[in-house]
């Protein structure tokens, strides 16, 4: 099975109905992304395909053999892309466990609404799961990350 | 590489009296008054002269002090044997931190190394940070052993890190002093350099020198007043990591030939594999071998998902036991009738059931909680590979010494033989601090068995039905208030499962049939001082279901039930919630201190919006005595937090936005369990097995939380989990204020 991850080609042996997520881990060895559910109910697995955000812990990797995939570990080369950014700037994080799929998801949000509402956080961001409670700064992050993508601030991917 | 380096002699530091054994820490000032090393401890100092050129030591305190817990633990006390230490300098001025403490999310990556640098006086953006190894050296200076737990971990090391830190900045002010010809008392030290007049040299410069002085006899430490680091809001050090996916956690670890294997557990508690039929599990591409361990059936594969479809294949017949007639309602009507009945005396005064005979109107009330599964975000997991010479373990672990002593048992070497590679944690809750070691245990099992590098992974439903639940309780109080509706007799029995009966902790832990983690926040209630009949009770049935701390540990039950009841008492009274408490508690009481800020920052009293009601709760634990008021609505019989106001007296805080975000963490985790979480048993099966099932809060319910602080430099407390007791009953309290309603059982339901 061929595979594009992070602008990268990988040809990997999998059986076609095994999910993107353990592709990803334990074949391509990318390990940013996270497994937590199992069923697309906590979004620690979060990845793009095509730009679009999936759960990768339920998209078999058969299914997304031509497509283009993004993992955190692509999402820039130094933690500059301005979710990454606003991320540090706030100090979101805590055990950090689920953050790579928030990220995911946040970046997804701006692309789609460069200005985005609490409403829309909440509503975009309502999949991924954080046990730590990192919420509050997690909207704080989002509404600072569009302000440094309008400012043209670091690497949009 | 620099870990395996010999160390120099050992030197007595101070060579002071010791203190006497299981002296209670209350009285030590811990936080604050040791201005002068030694004066009560013995403290050692290692020093290491490396090859690269640099300066590593280790100063720890022997532990002469523990609370009844550290008679518990399996180790021994430290000795001084280990080449080990708390801060390594790089010749490129690089500050490396060993971190003793498991980073899980509460921020240790950060505030511990703010500690040590504070004395030491390095470059704060050269300080890097790793988890320490597992060893003697890095034992928790009250319980003896390694561990992160009880919120300690700040307090516990405050002193013991700023002494590390003191003890290098002298080294190497006396290394810099020597090089530049002049006396130690004519140097200063700043941002990572010493400076005399013109001239500086940095730590970098001098670490090899400095590591082949003596080691000072005593360092005074800074005065408070003094402190640039400790106190200043500042950002976490593993950020980065975290959001790049370059973070490693137990999961991510990769070894060489490593097979990746799923177990298969009994679907009831206390179950044992009756007969295996692997044949289909084998067939399965991937699947390397299955071995069967103590816990069940494990499926060895090349990665995750062959070891899954194998586990999927397999047909285990199990010997359920007497776990398959489990049922939660049936142990819940046994807790009922149970609660009916005295229990063991866990505080008394005066006679309560004279007092309750008497009176015309007791009031009564039950609370109930349910078990709770913990549900860190990162599933368990645990990777071992068994050498020649030891075991090496790679995961997220709170308890390295109960580890290392439980992996030793089973592979029959010696503890320091068992290797722990402390990964980050992805969040821990006290699931990752487990007396009986499971995990690990369990992992260990699994290599032995199959004679491979292995790391076993659990999925979530493993987790969620896996057991070492928050245990469930019952509360019951009966109470008759007097004059000013003041109560004049108090009855609080508890019904639930004690956490370290049956684990190596029991002998220590539970003290004449009282198992203190029970009653915690119950029978040291503030309310009980001026009572004059109260007795505090307890019943410990036992069952088939583990159970373990779980965030807040008793704490989590006694919270609801006791702030809940005195909100009962309040309205009994007539009286306005805040008014009532501030009646009960002391006057000069920390408790009282937290709540007045809180209502102040809340505005209480003043006027909510339509449909908006507001509770309130204060509750001390871990040392930290926390005041949270909730704005709620409810929508679709469904209760909405809007607005949580929190204030903290927590002592000394070393990094205010770790206590922030402890608070608002708390607080999420609190609300998780009030308006979602519970975990029920039918023919002994957990009913429950992901997130659609076992919800934990998500971000449309997030309320917005404000965190104050009180000014104090009273006994440094914990910030981990005290932020959680008191959301459960302040959301209740309000649900009532609201509606009349009295909801007297978590989670929450209207209807």
């Amino acid at each position: 099975m061929k595979l594009v991850v992070n602008g990268q080609p990988h040809d990997v042996d999998a059986p076609a109905d095994m999910p993107l997520l353990w592709v990803l881990r334990d074949l391509v060895g990318l390990t940013g992304t996270k497994f937590g559910c199992g069923m697309a109910q906590c979004g620690a697995c979060t990845v793009h395909v095509d730009g679009q955000p999936v759960r990768s812990c339920v998209t078999p990797a058969s299914a997304v053999a031509d497509k283009k995939i993004t993992t955190i570990e692509g999402l820039s080369k130094d933690g500059t892309h301005p979710v990454q950014r606003a991320w540090e700037e706030v100090d979101v994080v805590q055990c950090g466990y689920c953050q790579s799929g928030q990220i995911m998801t946040a970046v997804a949000l701006i692309r789609q609404k460069p200005d985005p509402t609490d409403a829309d956080i909440d509503a975009a961001m309502a999949g991924n799961l954080c046990r730590c409670g990192t919420y509050q700064r997690i909207r704080t992050a989002v509404h600072r990350a569009a302000e440094i993508s309008k400012e043209g601030g670091g690497h949009v991917a | 590489m620099w870990r395996d380096l010999v160390t120099s002699a050992d030197i007595d530091l101070v060579g002071g009296t010791p203190s006497p054994p299981n002296a209670p820490l209350e009285g030590e000032g811990l936080s604050r008054s040791l201005e002068v090393v030694g004066l009560k401890r013995r403290a050692f100092l290692k020093t290491t002269a490396l090859a690269s050129g640099a300066l590593v030591i280790a100063c720890f305190l022997p532990v002469a002090l523990r609370r009844a817990m550290a008679e518990a633990a399996p180790a021994a006390a430290p000795k001084p044997v280990s080449p080990n230490a708390f801060v390594h300098i790089a010749p490129d001025n690089t500050v490396t931190v060993l971190l003793k403490h498991s980073e899980m999310g509460q921020g240790v990556w950060t505030s511990i190394p703010m500690v040590i640098a504070e004395e030491l006086g390095c470059d704060w953006s050269k300080v890097r940070v790793e988890h320490a190894p597992a060893a003697p050296e890095y034992a928790h200076t009250t319980f003896g052993m390694q561990m992160t737990g009880g919120s300690t971990s700040t307090w516990e090391s405050f002193d013991q890190l700023r002494t590390a830190g003191a003890m290098a900045r002298e080294m190497l002010i006396a290394a810099g002093a020597a090089k530049l010809g002049v006396q130690p008392g004519d140097c200063r030290v700043e941002n990572g350099y010493v400076v005399s007049g013109q001239r500086k040299l940095s730590y970098g410069e001098l670490a090899v020198a400095a590591a082949k002085l003596s080691a000072p006899a005593s360092v005074k430490l800074k005065d408070p007043k003094d402190w640039t680091l400790i106190g200043k809001p500042t950002r976490r050090l593993d950020s980065r990591a975290k959001i790049t996916g370059k973070a490693e956690f137990g999961i991510d670890v990769k070894r060489p030939d490593m097979a990746v294997a799923l177990v298969a557990r009994s679907p009831v508690f206390g179950g044992k594999v009756k007969h295996v039929d692997a044949t289909k599990a084998k067939a399965i591409a991937g699947v390397i071998d299955v071995v069967e361990v103590p816990s069940g059936v494990a499926v060895l594969a090349k990665h995750f998902w062959a070891a899954k479809q194998g586990r999927d294949a397999l047909v285990v017949e199990w010997d359920e036991g007497a776990g398959a007639a489990l049922s939660t309602a049936a142990m819940r009507d046994e807790y009922r009738k149970l609660a009916a009945t005295p229990g063991m005396n866990a505080k008394s005064a005066g006679d309560v059931d004279a007092a309750l005979k008497g009176a015309p109107a007791a009031i009564e009330a039950e609370y109930e909680v349910p078990f709770l599964a913990h549900a860190p975000m990162e599933p368990l997991n645990c990777t071992v590979a068994i050498g020649k010479d030891g075991c090496d373990i790679w995961t997220g672990t709170q308890f390295q010494t109960v580890d290392q002593m439980t992996t030793a048992k089973i592979l029959g070497i010696k503890p320091e033989q068992v290797r722990i590679h402390t990964t980050f944690l992805g969040g821990g809750f006290g699931r990752r601090a487990n007396p009986t070691s499971d995990f690990i245990s369990e992992a260990v099992q699994v290599a032995k068995a199959s004679k491979r590098t292995v790391k076993v992974v659990w999925t979530r439903e493993d987790d969620i039905r896996g057991g070492y639940y928050r245990p469930m309780w019952l509360s019951r109080f009966r109470a008759v208030l007097g004059e000013h509706g003041k109560p004049v007799a108090w009855s609080h029995t508890i019904v639930g499962q004690s956490i370290v009966a049956g684990t190596p902790f029991a002998a220590a832990m539970i003290k004449d049939g009282i198992d203190g983690t029970s009653v915690e926040g119950a029978a040291d209630s503030p309310y009980l001082a001026d009572v004059a009949a109260y007795r505090v009770d307890l019943h410990s049935p036992t069952s088939p279901v583990t159970v373990l701390w779980w965030r807040s540990v008793g704490h989590s039950h006694t919270g609801f039930a006791v702030e809940s009841f005195v909100d009962e008492l309040a309205h009994a009274a007539k009286q306005d919630p805040l008014e009532y408490r501030r009646a009960l508690l002391p006057a000069d009481s920390r408790e009282l201190k937290a709540l007045n800020l809180a209502a102040e920052k809340f505005g209480w009293g003043k006027p909510l919006p339509q449909g908006h009601a507001a509770g309130l709760a204060v509750h001390q634990s871990f040392g930290s005595y926390v005041a949270q008021i909730a704005e709620v609505s409810v929508e679709d019989n469904r209760v909405r937090v809007h607005r949580v106001v929190c204030a903290i007296d927590c002592g000394t805080v070393v990094n205010p936005m770790t206590v922030e975000a402890q608070m608002q963490s708390g607080i999420v985790f609190g609300l998780s369990a009030v308006l979602h979480g519970e975990v029920t048993l039918k023919n002994g099966r957990a009913e429950q097995s992901n997130f659609h099932d076992y919800p934990a809060l998500r971000i449309p319910e997030m309320p917005k939380i404000e965190v104050h602080t009180v000014a104090s430099t009273d006994k440094m407390g914990g910030c981990g989990e005290p932020g959680t007791p008191p959301i459960a009953p302040a959301v209740a309290n309000a649900v009532f204020a609201l509606t009349g309603k009295r909801l007297r059982q978590l989670p929450l339901r209207l209807a």
